[in-house]
């Protein structure tokens, strides 16, 4: 999970950023939610180029009860001297792609659907396969996403279902 | 209190691979007093190490070694370096299984004669008489303590069981119930009920579900007769002027190699990793691999004909409760070409969690279309399909030369195309799959492409004649007197139903023949 920013208070990240554009700030070394709820250090990628990715993550596995920290927690991981040169690279090309269908970057498109179709049209690339790839261990392997779908994880510290409600089902 | 052999021993039956076949074996021979060395690339886990959650108990039990894949099935696009998912540990997949123990319907033992020419498949018939399995089949089942065999009670049904059969029913399916399954309803050989803990394929930390691991394997060291060496990875079998082998290669932990002696060399390294080594243990006299003169090591590779349905309701089912395989739906299994193929399949209920879910759902998937099934999850259910396959001569393992695992030896490749006959079922499974869920008010349902192989089978079969085959009835191969096959790779046919208690079975028949043969001195 992203560190909450405890140099800054909310009024002074909201104060000293400035809009990514989607739902996020950017100030110097970090990416804040708008609402500056959680906030994210960048050491090695731009902040706002890993803006970019956490709504990359968002629009590959959009659920709309997810909040955008584990889509961060989710990319973190890249912020790293050995995946920056491929991020940045990948992301300026997701950039040029959005220009090329007249928007001003990927973050500043505003309808899911645009950003999807441009997704799309670089859906086979090596980046796009790998940023989609870790999302598949980054984002629905993080245990506190587990709840917000209704999966309980292991029971056996439970004493696993037998009396805890293996076949309640009342529906059937 | 296991014994220690002399690596210069040559009195030793030395098995490779401690999994269902090989760990059954290495009991069964230690319980009549013969000397048994066991060695296993994996680790030892037990219970208490087991770990539940998904990809760190991955992380801790497959088989991760390098592979290929090639051919037209999916899991070369989808998971191209993991063609099988199986297990390296003491008590191989048997850790991972999820513990359905059928036994094979008598039609199937006799593949060729009762499904006829079937183009483009390798057919052949067992050299085995449905009859002669009946006891071993017993004795497999009360080792195993499976369900609703001898008396032993089925498991009771879960929530992903209920609507698994309620659906059954509305559709008019009338063999629908918990399952014969190696988890113990009851306490059980010193082992307790199942407590429907709901991660099997992560390895029961109850010991209620049967894993050679904490059942057979101590038991045959208990008897002094059986060493078992962990982490103990075998490379190559050798073999002298006279074509007879004398004994293994192996690497230990820490990469150091030895060479165990042998009287007698059983291979259990489950389909990919048995052929491989017979391939990678070719010399100037065997120069196209060990046991090879058919050409058919290697190939025939079956993984049965699989997939899954899953399926959304407006309503939760939580179908990770409980045991992951909670049921099983039978009346598919016949062989009645009148739908299009020959053969038949099972239907058995399965869970995922959600980790596994949104790898496995639609692999590559994304968007909103795979992300409203994953917000779907609380309310899915699941099932199975197992139907089978027909073997080919071009499905095979083969030597990548230009790749090597981590002891420079060449990795296998994996190629698998489906059949037609294999697409027919899985068609025919995926329609009957939905329609039962449909009929109990499924919102969505998804046809769910197959996983990395789980049983896979058959790349040194068995054959009457030497010249179609690897080994005969007994397991032991056609070139070789002293060289046996004793896992699921001796397969003739697949059939419908999950593999391992007929390997289970095959291995209490062979340790029969193995000490039948060393007392009248053959071998
Ligand atoms: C998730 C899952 C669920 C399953 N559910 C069921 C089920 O419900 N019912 C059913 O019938 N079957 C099920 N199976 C299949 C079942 O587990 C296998 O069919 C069975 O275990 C195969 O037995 P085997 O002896 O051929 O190989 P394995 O059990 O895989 O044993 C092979 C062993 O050999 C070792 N080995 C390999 N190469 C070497 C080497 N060179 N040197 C030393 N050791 C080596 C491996 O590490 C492994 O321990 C399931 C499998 C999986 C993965
Ligand atoms: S559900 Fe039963 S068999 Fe499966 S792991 Fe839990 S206790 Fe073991």
């Amino acid at each position: 999970m992203p560190q909450k920013k405890s140099t800054l208070t909310r009024r002074e990240l909201l104060l000293r950023s400035v809009a990514a554009g989607g739902a996020f700030v950017v100030g110097a070394g970090y990416v804040a939610d708008s609402d500056a709820a959680w906030a994210m250090e960048v050491e090695h990628l731009q902040p706002k180029t890993m803006a970019t990715l956490i709504q990359m993550a968002r629009d590959i596995y959009p659920h709309d009860h997810l909040a955008d920290e584990f889509y961060a927690a989710a990319v973190k991981a890249y912020d790293s001297e050995d995946a920056k040169d491929a991020i940045e690279a990948g992301i300026a090309a997701l950039n040029a792609a959005a220009t090329g269908k007249g928007f001003g970057s990927y973050i500043d498109t505003q309808w899911e659907r645009d950003r999807v179709d441009i997704l799309r049209g670089m859906e086979n690339s090596p980046f796009f396969q790998t940023v989609r790839g870790g999302l598949v261990t980054g984002l629905y392997n993080q245990k506190a996403v587990w709840p917000l779908f209704g999966y309980e994880g292991e029971s056996f510290s439970k004493g696993g279902y037998i009396d805890r409600g293996f076949d309640d089902i009342n529906w059937i | 209190m296991a014994a220690p052999f002399e690596l210069t021993d040559d009195s030793v039956v030395v098995i490779i691979g401690t999994g269902a076949g090989g760990g059954v074996l290495a009991n069964e021979l230690a319980q009549k007093g013969i000397s048994v060395v066991a060695l296993e690339a994996g680790g030892r886990y037990l219970p208490e190490d087991y770990i539940n959650d998904e990809w760190e108990s991955f992380g801790q039990l497959a088989w991760l070694d390098a592979r290929s894949t090639s051919g037209d099935w999916r899991v070369a696009d989808d998971f191209s370096g993991l063609p099988a998912w199986i297990v390296k540990a003491v008590g191989g997949t048997t850790t991972h299984w999820a513990g359905a123990s059928l036994r094979f319907q008598d039609h199937e033992w006799k593949a060729k004669t009762n499904y006829g020419d079937v183009q483009g498949a390798n057919l052949l018939d067992w050299p085995i008489d449905p009859r002669e399995m009946d006891d071993y089949y017993t004795k497999a089942e009360n080792k195993l303590g499976v369900t609703r065999t001898g008396d032993r009670t089925g498991l009771p049904g879960n929530n992903n069981f209920k609507v698994f059969e309620a659906g059954a029913k509305a559709l008019g399916y009338s063999e629908v119930h918990t399952g014969r399954m190696a988890i113990n309803s009851t306490e059980n050989d010193d082992r307790m009920a199942c407590q429907q803990t709901g991660f099997c394929f992560q390895g029961c930390k109850w010991g209620a579900k049967w894993s050679a691991a904490y059942t057979d394997i101590p038991r045959g060291e208990a008897t002094g007769n059986l060493e078992v060496r962990d982490r103990a990875h075998v490379l190559k079998i050798e073999h002298d002027d006279s074509g007879k082998v004398t004994g293994v290669l192996y690497a230990d932990a820490d990469g150091n190699q030895h060479l165990q002696k042998a009287r007698i060399i059983c291979v259990a390294g489950n389909s990919i990793e048995s052929p491989r080594l017979l391939l990678n243990s070719a010399s100037s006299m065997f120069p196209d691999g060990l046991a090879n003169s058919s050409g058919q090591v290697g190939r025939n590779y079956m993984r049965h004909m699989t997939g899954s349905v899953y399926a959304v309701f407006d309503k939760p089912v939580k179908m990770w409760r409980g045991t992951t395989m909670a049921g099983i739906i039978q009346d598919e299994a016949r062989h009645d070409p009148s739908r299009g193929f020959v053969g038949g399949y099972e239907l058995e209920t399965l869970a995922l969690g959600l980790p596994f879910m949104a790898a496995f759902l639609d692999p590559g998937g994304w968007g909103r279309e795979f992300t409203s099934a994953l917000d779907g999850y609380e309310n899915m259910a699941g099932l199975w399909i197992v139907g089978e396959d027909m073997p080919q001569e071009t499905n095979r393992i083969t030597l990548n030369h230009d790749l090597k695992d981590q002891y420079g030896l060449p990795a296998p490749n994996v190629h698998f195309d489906d059949h037609p006959n294999d697409v027919a079922m899985r068609n025919h499974a995926y329609k009957q799959g939905m329609a039962v869920y449909e009929a109990v008010g499924a919102t969505r349902v998804f046809p769910t492409p197959p996983y990395p192989s789980t049983h896979n089978l058959g790349t040194n079969r068995m054959s009457e004649k030497a010249r179609d085959g690897v080994v005969n009835k007994h397991g032991q191969t056609h070139d070789i007197a002293n060289l046996f096959i004793s896992d699921g790779s001796q397969f003739t046919t697949g059939a419908a139903e999950n593999p391992t208690l007929t390997i289970v079975a095959l291995a209490i028949r062979q340790a029969d023949h193995i000490a039948a043969q060393m007392v009248n001195g053959t071998l």
